[in-house]
């Protein structure tokens, strides 16, 4: 994400007003079915805006197709809600052109990794300096209820009557794969944890990839209960946190570590010594993958931030080397005309 | 005009007006590099030229294999020509496959040099040939030069530190330097680019400077050229010239835009044939703020061009046939959300990947339907390589002045082929206008969809602007507030309002022009890259006493608006096309005239003779017209 600028096309360089997080709820009536997960994530992110202290006309929120896309209507600041699985290309496209302005892409598990997933690898192999939120709610709610690139497998929905036949993809380690250098998880019932992330997505620069699990209540209810249920979450997830051992439990006395490439838990580990300490900023994704790839019932779900790592964006790399080839050439566009052979007929 | 220096005239010489040369060779051969060198020599010596380049399907087609043959035809003139030749007067031969494949072209009588030393049982055995054409008879209707080019080229470079194979290299030198001569030209030219493209290689630079003087000087000592030709200079409007290939010129107008409109140029594209060297052009411009961006895929490169779009900047994407089909979602949420972009379409021979090298017309329909929905795009295509060049400028006035898509149409044959143009000065190119939203006062809402009431373009609000800020998408909006519209009469509104703005564009381009008599029995209407066929063809149809005009449409939708009446002043409309009659179907649907269409879908431009053909038939001077598809040549053939 981008820093604090202030750059309008007409130019003004101001001071940034102080605003809230009222000034980001826009006048439409929010559509989604009561007691979605969306509800959660929008209040987070609106909650979370004005702490960036970024101009207010220089956010801008883009989406796809999907419940989880109508979110750009909801906020008040510029605005797109484009075309299935391709909201990634648009902002690719304006954030290449006015790299001065802060973009949020809103997608989820079918318009982010299904019919858009060549362009999330290739936005986070660029490493564009945009934030990417993926509502995961492991099925295709507006749609009405078909199983999603995420769904389990086996999963009765109304296009797989029988169970699945799919194996499921994983987003984070998709992400990783694709050289992403901000990569968390959160969770839409984890309010404070979700604006954390958020924020701190917001404030990475390069392309920052959020998976929230969210629940749809209409077509996957409880999908994320096992282990999100407010009774049982300290036992069944584990709170990522760099420089930290990964511990969980009520008491967090139980712990993780590694048995050569193989995640285990320890019970009750008495001290920190053989757990594993979380490295964020390892330039290796390989063990943050393996996090990725931990799931519930064998294993607590990781939540938090997997990566946070520094690269060029390509935004910055961009604005590069157009900004030096206009200092090393002179560019003059009646010689550009001319260029190549050129003869006078008298 | 340059004045040539010293050549020897000690032969016989034929005067010409028009001299059409093809050279064609292995792709290995250069003969692409042989044909331009040639170009660039005779435009500096003051001809009017036309040239088509053409290169084999396969990158790397076995060497001396018949689809590994590479062609470059040119024809200069001393008098104004649109079109590269019907038909060479004379074929240089780098090899038995280059000869199979475009003899069959060449004019009865026509020259043919060739390489004799690659005439080996091998290389005839991979050109199918069963006995060899240079001893068979097979030739007798054209005058033989057989040559030992590879071997005297390498006598020419004995002592030179470089490998066999690198010397062989230099036959195209030799070549060239032959027919330099042969045509009363000056080395100098080529002298001096050989010279500054090879400084870095000194070995090579004079391998091929021997080369190309020992076949100079070969043609002045050999005995097997009974006289030379000459092709005087044109009469040609005075100024500085160049050479501008379509896709130079497309990249070139588009940078023109940026210029003249003040806004910084972004270019998203994904590699494709025959339009990459758009991309190419475009991306060696970063001195002048524009932005290229290979994109992922098609779908991507359209989606990223109307991000830029929404984001106040020129926003460009390119692409051909194929592309375009991957292009048309996303192009259409440029037409839903009305924003200012430009697609340019090289076309090429479909369907599907068809014949990516080879040249058609044949995206018309798919430019002007090929989405879901009433998706009304503007449609523009240039007619010459070099006005490329100036529809490009106005591909973007129209986008920014009433906030759409538009697409301009060029194909293959275009955008590979070159001719001289006239450098524009700039201070005279058009200046491009373009308007961001004017803040609304506090007391109201900004709609974004609050219409300019001449041009019906909705305001450019973009990102960064104060007190602008709203949503827009693919889902149908209210043209008075913006908000999602679900309501009959809004879509309808909307619907209308979308079409209407392409529709009102008519008020801005020029009338249709007639070249020709203003009326008469025959007007042969065309698009795109056939007009130098169509108006020689028709030029040559009136010396000969026909009552027949041509009119050439650069605006494709919206129409000019006095077609209708120009249709009407003609007993006969023919409409001459690189496809199965796609213009003819929008134009005897719109104006209920019964024009004729005419298709060769053949890959291949028309030829001029194909187009007075025609006119012959429906002047009834002739029989029903059958085209003379060739052989498998590369160039002509039909
Ligand atoms: S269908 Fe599911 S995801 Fe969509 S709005 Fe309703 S609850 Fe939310």
């Amino acid at each position: 994400m981008t820093t604090a600028t202030t750059g309008s096309p007409t130019g003004a360089d101001e001071v940034i007003p102080v605003l809230t997080r009222k000034d980001f709820v826009s006048d439409q009536e929010v559509r989604w079915c009561p007691g979605c997960g969306d509800y959660a994530i929008l209040a987070q992110m609106q909650k979370m805006l004005p702490e960036l202290r970024i101009p207010h006309e220089n956010i801008v929120f883009i989406s796809g197709i999907g419940c989880s896309s109508r979110f750009p209507y909801y906020m008040e600041t510029y605005g797109f809600h484009s075309i299935h699985g391709r909201a990634l290309t648009l902002a690719t496209g304006l954030k290449t052109a006015r790299p001065e302005l802060a973009v949020f892409v809103i997608t989820g598990d079918g318009d982010g990794l299904s019919i858009g997933g060549n362009h999330l690898l290739h936005a986070m192999r660029r490493n564009i300096d945009i934030t990417v939120v993926l509502f995961n709610n492991r099925i295709y709610g507006l749609t009405k209820g078909q199983y999603s690139p995420t769904s389990e497998m086996g999963k009765i929905t109304k296009s797989s009557p029988y169970g699945t036949v799919e194996q499921p993809l994983h987003p984070l380690r998709v992400a990783l794969a694709a050289g992403a250098t901000f990569v968390a998880r959160s969770i839409d019932r984890d309010t404070k944890h979700l604006e954390e992330t958020l924020y701190r997505a917001a404030t990475h620069r390069g392309t920052s990839f959020v998976e929230v699990y969210q629940n749809c209540v209409i077509f996957n209810d409880g999908a994320f209960d096992s282990f999100a249920d407010k009774e049982v979450r300290q036992e069944r997830m584990v709170y990522l946190e760099h420089g930290q051992p990964l511990r969980f439990g009520r008491g967090r006395e139980h712990g993780i570590r590694m048995n050569g490439y193989v995640p285990e838990v320890v019970r009750n580990a008495a001290d920190d010594g053989g757990l594993l300490v979380h490295n964020a900023r390892d330039a290796n994704p390989v063990l943050a993958s393996i996090l990725g790839e931990m799931e519930y019932p064998d294993f607590p779900v990781p939540i938090g931030v997997f990566r946070d790592v520094e690269a060029p964006t390509y935004n910055d790399l961009v604005e590069k080397q157009v900004a030096d080839a206009m200092a090393r050439e002179a560019a003059n566009f009646e010689d550009l005309l001319h260029s190549g052979e050129t003869w006078e007929i008298l | 005009m340059t004045t040539e220096s010293e050549v020897q005239r000690e032969r016989a010489v034929e005067k010409l007006d028009r001299v059409t040369i093809r050279f064609a060779g292995d792709s290995g051969d250069g003969m692409q590099l042989t044909g331009t060198q040639f170009t660039r020599t005779s435009a500096v010596f003051g001809n009017d030229i036309a040239t088509l380049p053409d290169f084999p399907a396969e990158i790397r087609a076995p060497t001396g294999s018949l689809p590994g043959v590479s062609g470059f035809q040119l024809s200069f003139a001393s008098t104004d020509i649109l079109t590269p030749g019907d038909q060479p007067d004379a074929l240089i031969a780098m090899n038995p496959a280059a000869l199979k494949t475009n003899i069959g072209d060449l004019r009865p009588g026509g020259l043919v040099i060739v390489d004799e030393d690659e005439f080996t049982e091998s290389n005839l055995k991979k050109a199918a040939y069963i006995s060899n054409p240079l001893e068979d008879g097979t030739l007798s209707k054209w005058q033989v030069v057989r040559i030992n080019i590879t071997r005297q080229n390498e006598l020419a470079l004995d002592g030179l530190p470089l490998p066999a194979k690198q010397k062989f290299q230099s036959r195209n030198f030799y070549a060239l330097g032959l027919v330099l001569w042969l045509y009363g030209r000056s080395m100098e030219t080529t002298v001096k680019w050989a010279t500054d493209r090879f400084r870095r290689n000194p070995d090579v630079l004079d391998a091929n400077l021997r080369a190309l003087r020992a076949g100079y000087h070969f043609g002045e000592t050999t005995e097997l050229f009974h006289h030379r030709f000459e092709v005087p200079a044109a009469e040609v409007q005075p100024g500085t010239y160049r050479h501008i290939s379509g896709n130079e010129a497309t990249a070139l107008g588009c940078l023109a835009a940026s210029i003249r409109s003040g806004l910084p140029l972004v270019y998203s594209s994904y590699p494709i044939t025959p339009a990459s060297d758009v991309l190419h052009e475009l991306s060696k411009f970063k001195a002048f703020g524009v932005k290229t961006i290979q994109a992922e895929d098609e779908i991507a490169a359209m989606g990223m061009t109307v991000g830029i779009a929404y984001g106040g900047q020129l926003a460009l994407t390119g692409t051909s046939g194929p592309g375009l089909a991957l292009k048309s979602e996303a192009l259409n949420l440029a037409v839903m959300t009305e924003l200012p972009l430009v697609v340019i379409n090289v076309q090429r021979a479909g369907p599907s990947t068809g014949m990516p090298t080879k040249t058609e017309q044949s995206d018309l329909l798919q430019a002007l339907f090929g989405r879901n929905g009433d998706s009304p795009v503007a449609v523009v295509a240039p007619a010459t390589p070099s006005d490329c060049f100036t529809m490009a400028i106005e591909a973007f006035r129209l986008a920014l002045k009433y906030m759409v898509p538009v697409i301009l149409l060029s194909d293959g044959y275009l955008g590979n082929g070159s001719e001289p143009w006239k450098v524009p000065v700039v201070d005279d190119l058009p200046v491009i206008e373009y308007h961001y939203a004017k803040p609304v006062d506090g007391s109201r809402e900004f709609n974004p969809y609050e219409r300019d009431p001449a041009t019906l373009a909705r305001p450019w609000a973009v990102p960064g602007q104060k007190g602008l800020m709203h949503r827009i998408g693919g889902i149908e909006k209210s043209g008075e507030t913006g908000d999602i519209a679900y309501d009959a009469g809004n879509h309808h509104r909307m619907t209308l309002a979308r079409l209407g703005k392409v529709e009102r564009m008519v008020q801005d381009i020029p009338a249709l022009e007639v070249q020709g008599p203003p009326e008469g029995d025959l007007l042969v209407l065309g698009w795109g890259s056939t007009y130098g066929a169509i108006t020689s063809g028709c030029a040559r149809a009136r010396k000969s006493g026909k009552r027949v005009a041509s009119a050439h449409l650069r605006y494709l939708n919206p129409l000019p608006a006095n077609l209708g009446e120009v249709l009407r002043n003609y007993g006969k409309v023919l409409i001459p096309e690189m496809n199965t009659g796609q213009l003819s179907l929008i134009i005897r649907g719109k104006y209920l005239v019964d024009a004729v269409p005419f298709n060769k879908i053949a890959g291949q431009p028309f030829k001029i003779a194909e187009i007075e053909g025609k006119i012959d038939e429906l002047l009834g001077l002739s029989g029903p017209y059958e085209f003379q598809f060739g052989p498998a040549s590369v160039l002509g053939g039909g």
